[in-house]
């Protein structure tokens, strides 16, 4: 499908063309292995070397400090799994109701292994008990792992302020970052945070390389074992092409920021706004005056997200839902139960989530569509005229 | 994304049959919003007996919506003792498949027309076939033991993960996942099937130890998930020989149910597990 109308941007973007263009030499001519002794070879890791420093200047760390991985899934296994080893006498790990499966999995799968795991909950706008969390945290606590933002809400964690905390408290603080990195201003040298994780496919660099961020002095152990890449702490013949289009995502992503802020804001509230006005029960998920700038998560009541996105998919419009039925599971998204959303609303729920290569004609498309659709399902629905008539 | 036949779109985007029949003859209303799909039938009878018109309305996925269209089209001009003959296999044959997952789908079209129907004899004040005795295994998904061991039989299952495809029991907080492997078992049995895969039988003599191990594993496995999935959490904090001391945290501390999630799901899913013997005391700090 060419002409796609893309709006499920946190679930992956499109490879920017100047990523591309900057990977593709990596392909052919430039297929060196950065680790050999000969020019052909060494020229690559200089390459390396800048992608690094582009990674560390969107984040505000040292290029020291950037691990490159396959994915933010293997970071953020790395991060947790690699911590524990260093912390055999710790046997606890905090983290929320609300992380990505690729945290929320690995810390349940801890529990079989004799550890014990904290979950925090949310409000009902999303919002993290940031004193629960510090109350759940003590001396037996080694890691503790909190997105920044929520992939399927947007809503924004004030990660700092948990770093922070998680600090005093000594343990080792890890953020799950892949859905705000290129979206919101970073800068790690001032936080106290850790480990970070993130995704090259969310940021307009292509799937299968990913970043883990460990600050200097952070103990963690060896996540792959192999040759002395990555300082010896993830062997393996580096993803050249992957490393090198991150580098260049990042580089652009800097450029971009402004952008993500202002226009692609904008056209997320007028999306948000046109839906509202145009369709009668409907309502938003999430931390309104938090949230990444890009995403967009609605509720429409007595239909159901599946059928919602077949019938988008049919002009072409890309989004993704947190319905029971898109998923092959029976229930819900594991994030709206979390915040209390009733099941009927969780079904059907849709995120619209932005990026700047999207344009105001696309948004006016969508609004344009939207509502012949949800009056389409409603009618179709056995739910309707019992409940709406009010 | 959902490998839909063409029939299945053609029936989503161009649903037939839909609303409500003036003056029904029969009404058929199964499913419910927190389920996640839900299906009302409606339908007239004309002189002969035969369904005249029949029209429904679904809140559900593509395949919910495709399988209560063409089932209407299906039963159109039938009896009722043809109609109820119906099975959701018929279903999903003439949509050409659905995929495994979006079976239930097909069970939900079935159901609502089994409901129609007893509703029509209902209200003439007859007899209804007797269909809907049962008991709730499923507290989730509200299904009954009589309807699992039907699509077990009707669709020759053999697995839990299977019976969850196609009536949605189990698919919830899974705590009544032994209960449905006992119901395969049996039907399978009666049936004279023998399934690939049975569930481990309770070990006949435990060691301390390993009972200790064992109870920890069933709160892991079977306890701790369905609690979780109401937001609560459960620790382990001591046994005194038969004797299990839990804790209960998160929002079954406060829970007005925790007398009944006690015994009917930690009590119940230890004794089921490890052994008959055992009882479960509360911790309250």
């Amino acid at each position: 499908m060419n002409n796609a109308i893309y709006m499920d941007n946190n679930a992956t973007t499109r490879v920017a063309d100047e990523v591309v263009a900057a990977m593709l030499p990596y392909l052919n001519e430039r297929y060196g292995n950065p680790s050999s002794m000969h020019t052909f070879g060494g020229d690559v890791a200089h390459d390396i070397a800048r992608a690094r420093e582009q990674v560390a200047t969107l984040l505000g760390c040292h290029p020291e400090e950037i691990i490159f991985t396959s994915c933010g899934t293997e970071s953020d296994n790395a991060a947790i799994k690699g911590t524990l080893t260093m912390f055999p006498e710790k046997r606890k790990v905090v983290t929320t109701r609300v992380e990505h499966p690729a945290v929320l999995t690995t810390c349940r799968d801890l529990e079989r292994h004799g550890y014990s795991v904290s979950e925090i909950g949310v409000d009902r706008a999303g919002r993290l008990d940031i004193d629960q969390l510090g109350f759940r945290v003590d001396d037996n606590t080694a890691i503790v792992s909190v997105m920044w933002a929520n992939n399927e809400t947007g809503t924004i964690f004030s990660v700092d302020e948990i770093a922070e905390l998680v600090k005093a408290r000594g343990a080792v603080f890890h953020t799950d970052a892949v859905q705000v990195v290129g979206k919101i201003p970073l800068n790690l040298r001032d936080s106290n945070i850790d480990l970070l994780s993130l995704s090259g496919h969310k940021l307009h660099a292509p799937k299968g390389v990913g970043v883990l961020y460990v600050r200097k002095g952070t103990r963690i152990g060896t996540f792959m074992h192999g040759g002395h890449q990555e300082s010896g702490r993830r062997g393996g013949t580096e993803n050249v092409p992957g490393i090198i289009a991150l580098g260049k995502a990042c580089e652009l992503a800097m450029r971009h920021l402004d952008e993500e802020n202002t226009r692609v804001k904008a056209l997320r509230d007028r999306l948000e706004q046109g839906i509202l006005s145009t369709c009668p029960d409907c309502f938003v998920n999430g931390d309104v005056d938090n949230r990444l700038p890009n995403t967009a998560n609605i509720s429409f009541e007595y239909i159901e997200g599946e059928s919602i996105l077949m019938m988008l998919n049919k002009f072409g419009v890309c989004a993704s839902s947190g319905s029971a039925c898109t998923s092959g599971s029976l229930e819900p998204s594991h994030v709206l139960r979390a915040m209390g959303v009733p099941f009927t609303a969780a079904h059907g729920s849709i995120r619209f989530s932005l990026s700047r290569f999207n344009t105001e004609a696309e948004v006016d498309f969508v609004i344009e569509k939207i509502g012949p659709i949800i009056n389409r399902l409603r009618e179709l629905s056995p739910f309707v005229p019992k409940a709406a008539a009010r | 994304m959902w490998d839909y036949t063409d029939n299945v779109m053609d029936h989503f985007y161009n649903p037939r049959n839909v609303g409500r029949v003036d003056d029904a003859d029969g009404i058929g209303e199964v499913g419910s919003l927190a389920c996640g799909d839900a299906l009302t039938l409606t339908f007239k009878l004309d002189a002969a007996g035969k369904i005249a018109d029949v029209k429904f309305q679904t809140f559900g996925c593509a395949s919910a919506v495709a399988s209560s269209s063409v089932l209407t089209e299906m039963i159109k001009g039938m009896t009722l003792e043809q109609a109820a003959a119906v099975t959701n296999q018929d279903i999903v044959k003439r949509l050409g498949g659905l995929p495994d997952q979006k079976m239930h789908c097909s069970v939900m079209g079935q159901e609502a027309l089994e409901a129609a129907i007893e509703d029509y004899y209902r209200r003439k004040g007859g007899k209804a076939p007797d269909k809907y005795k049962g008991v709730i295994v499923c507290t989730c998904f509200g299904v009954t033991d009589e309807e699992i061991r039907k699509v077990v039989k009707e669709n020759s299952l053999t697995t839990v993960e299977q019976v969850t495809n196609f009536c949605k029991a189990g698919g919830g907080c899974g705590g009544c996942k032994g209960r449905i492997a006992e119901l395969i078992d049996e039907t399978l049995a009666r049936e004279q099937i023998t399934p690939a895969d049975r569930l481990p039988k309770r070990p006949a003599k435990l060691t301390n130890i390993q009972k200790i191990q064992l109870i920890q594993q069933t709160i892991n496995e079977h306890i701790r998930p369905a609690l979780r999935a109401d937001g609560g959490d459960i620790e382990l904090i001591d046994i005194e020989g038969d004797k299990v001391i839990v804790a209960l945290r998160g929002m079954c501390a406060q829970c007005k149910m925790a007398e009944f999630t006690m015994r009917d799901v930690v009590e119940a899913r230890l004794r089921e597990f490890v052994s008959d013997t055992l009882t479960v005391e509360e911790l309250k700090d």
